[in-house]
């Protein structure tokens, strides 16, 4: 039974981990209505950013932030600006340009090949930083240290987004810009501006989701592959564009990862987590916190 | 000079031509009504004036400064603010969410609480309702969050796109009543109709838009006895 609690534990924090890589592809959804392919491949470039930020300073990996939070929000905003602004611009009468979508796949491409031909394929991984390893014993429970920061940054960045877009003039005019792109132009705000701000919201959010990682993760050119897909699952089934949906969407992923190898095969947990996915898009397409948009 | 100064602009959809050599003005501090039909042409030119649409040739003045590819958002920086046809409220945000995104451009911004003070004298009910979701509301509450939105944003010039659409007939009369008061506080008004007769009672000057081009114009009062508007649009 304690085993099964430890599991469980683990799983939420593990998941809240995912919820945080996916809380970004759901940000950027949720404002320019397309699915954004070069999600993972910028997680990937924000572990290399606190991978490097943390090795060759040797500070605490949290002491990341400072760095990869503003680098990665620029990142973020200037990809929008100068590589995808222009396709919308060229498809304005198209709402869900398909050609974004394109356009994103080969910014992976590209991102993921340059970091191989920069860094090769080495897995790199953070020797000897405070968190490495590191276990709390609660009782005979073994919980992992950097997950349970992991969780906490999952929360903390999910309230301060949500927090953003409720509370701010920005926050205000990018939740309009998501809800009737035309009549907030006609209040005024600048629609392209918008997508930048929101696309370095999500990216700089990836770079957190990154930081929490780097301590206990493998850092390689394709690694964004494998949050890639786990980050489509989530943001469907906790409803896209919702944040709070993609955190509760990964801490179900986590719990079934870590709780159900309890019960069964360890290879049957891909299969459960495909059959809840399919299921949801059978029950509820908009997703567990999805909303009905009737634009 | 006009204030607001339309000259011979042609408008296409693509390959097809919705509005031909197409002129008008508007003076400081009138009230002007354009009506006209389904597929006339009106909202296709109140989108141009907004600069979601440009013209193929024509060119359109405001304060003496031409609009010429500016964007929608420059053009509420000058002070023409839209009031879209269907509401187009920020259905999932609060009342006060889309009164507040209203006053987004920087000419609004400063004075974002005195005009919602002024906004909700003019509509208290709105003031009762500030923090319920706009797509719950009803349809005339809708419309008024719609224009109160368009206030927040401090026009000089507000163009009101079929404001009486799908409301029941007690509310049209004290929407008209509401855009008169707001003529009277001294914002010029650039009114699109289908309700010929109520938006002609309120205005100064009317233009008449069919196919697309300018069918008649002229003084409000004389437009509401013409036999041809009395026979095509009031039913007389």
């Amino acid at each position: 039974m304690i085993f099964v609690l430890e599991d469980t534990i683990n799983g939420i924090l593990m998941g809240s981990i995912y919820g945080l890589t996916a809380l970004g592809l759901t940000i950027i959804f949720g404002v320019l209505k397309v699915i954004n392919f070069a999600h993972g491949s910028m997680l990937m470039v924000g572990m290399y950013v606190a991978y490097w930020a943390v090795a060759l300073t040797g500070l605490h990996p949290y002491m990341a932030l400072f760095v990869v939070v503003p680098v990665m929000f620029f990142f973020g905003y200037y990809v929008q600006d100068l590589i995808i602004k222009p396709i919308f611009k060229a498809e304005k009468e198209v709402r869900e340009p398909i050609t974004v979508i394109i356009v994103t796949t080969g910014i992976w491409y590209i991102l993921d090949n340059l970091t191989l031909l920069l860094f090769g394929p080495d897995y790199r991984i953070l020797q000897d930083n405070p968190l490495r390893g590191k276990m709390l014993e609660a009782g005979q429970m073994l919980i992992s240290v950097p997950k349970l920061w992991g969780f906490c940054a999952a929360v903390v960045t999910a309230a301060s987004v949500y927090v953003f877009f409720q509370k701010t003039r920005m926050g205000r005019a990018i939740r309009a810009t998501s809800l009737d792109r035309e009549a907030a132009s006609l209040m005024g705000i600048n629609q392209y501006k918008v997508y930048n701000i929101a696309f370095g919201i999500g990216t700089a959010s990836a770079g957190i989701a990154a930081i929490t990682l780097v301590p206990f993760f493998n850092v390689y050119p394709t690694v964004g592959v494998l949050f890639d897909i786990k980050g489509f699952i989530i943001v469907v089934l906790g409803g896209l564009g919702s944040i709070w949906g993609a955190i509760v969407g990964g801490i179900i992923i986590g719990l079934i990862e870590s709780v159900a190898p309890q019960f069964m095969t360890a290879t049957w947990t891909e299969a459960i987590v495909y059959g809840l996915f399919l299921l949801v898009l059978f029950v509820k397409p908009s997703g567990l916190f999805g909303v009905k948009y009737d634009w | 000079m006009s204030f607001l100064e339309v000259e011979e602009i042609n408008v296409f959809y693509g390959d097809v031509q919705v509005i031909f050599d197409l002129s008008l003005h508007v003076e400081e501090g009138e009230v002007v009504s354009i009506i006209g039909g389904n597929g006339a042409g009106k909202s296709t030119l109140l989108k141009t004036i907004s600069c979601l649409l440009h013209p193929q040739s024509g060119q359109i003045r405001f304060e003496n400064a031409l609009l010429q590819n500016a964007t929608p958002e420059e053009i509420v920086a000058r002070g023409i603010v839209q009031v879209p046809e269907g509401r187009r409220l920020f259905s999932l945000m609060s009342v006060y969410d889309n009164l507040v995104v209203g006053a987004y451009n920087r000419r609004a911004a400063g004075s974002q609480e005195e005009s919602l003070q002024q906004v909700y004298t003019m509509f208290p009910r709105l003031k009762e309702r500030t923090s319920q979701i706009a797509m719950t509301l009803s349809g005339g509450e809708q419309q008024m969050v719609a224009i109160a939105r368009g206030l927040m944003a401090r026009p000089k010039l507000l163009m009101l796109d079929e404001p009486s659409l799908g409301l029941a007939p007690v509310l049209i009369k004290s929407i008209f009543k509401t855009i008169r008061a707001i003529a009277d506080q001294g914002t010029t008004v650039l009114l699109v109709e289908q309700d010929v007769n109520h938006s002609l009672s309120l205005s100064d000057r009317g233009y008449v838009l069919e196919h697309g081009r300018i069918a008649m114009e002229g003084q409000a009062a004389h437009l509401l006895e013409d036999p041809h508007i009395k026979a095509a649009y009031l039913g007389l």
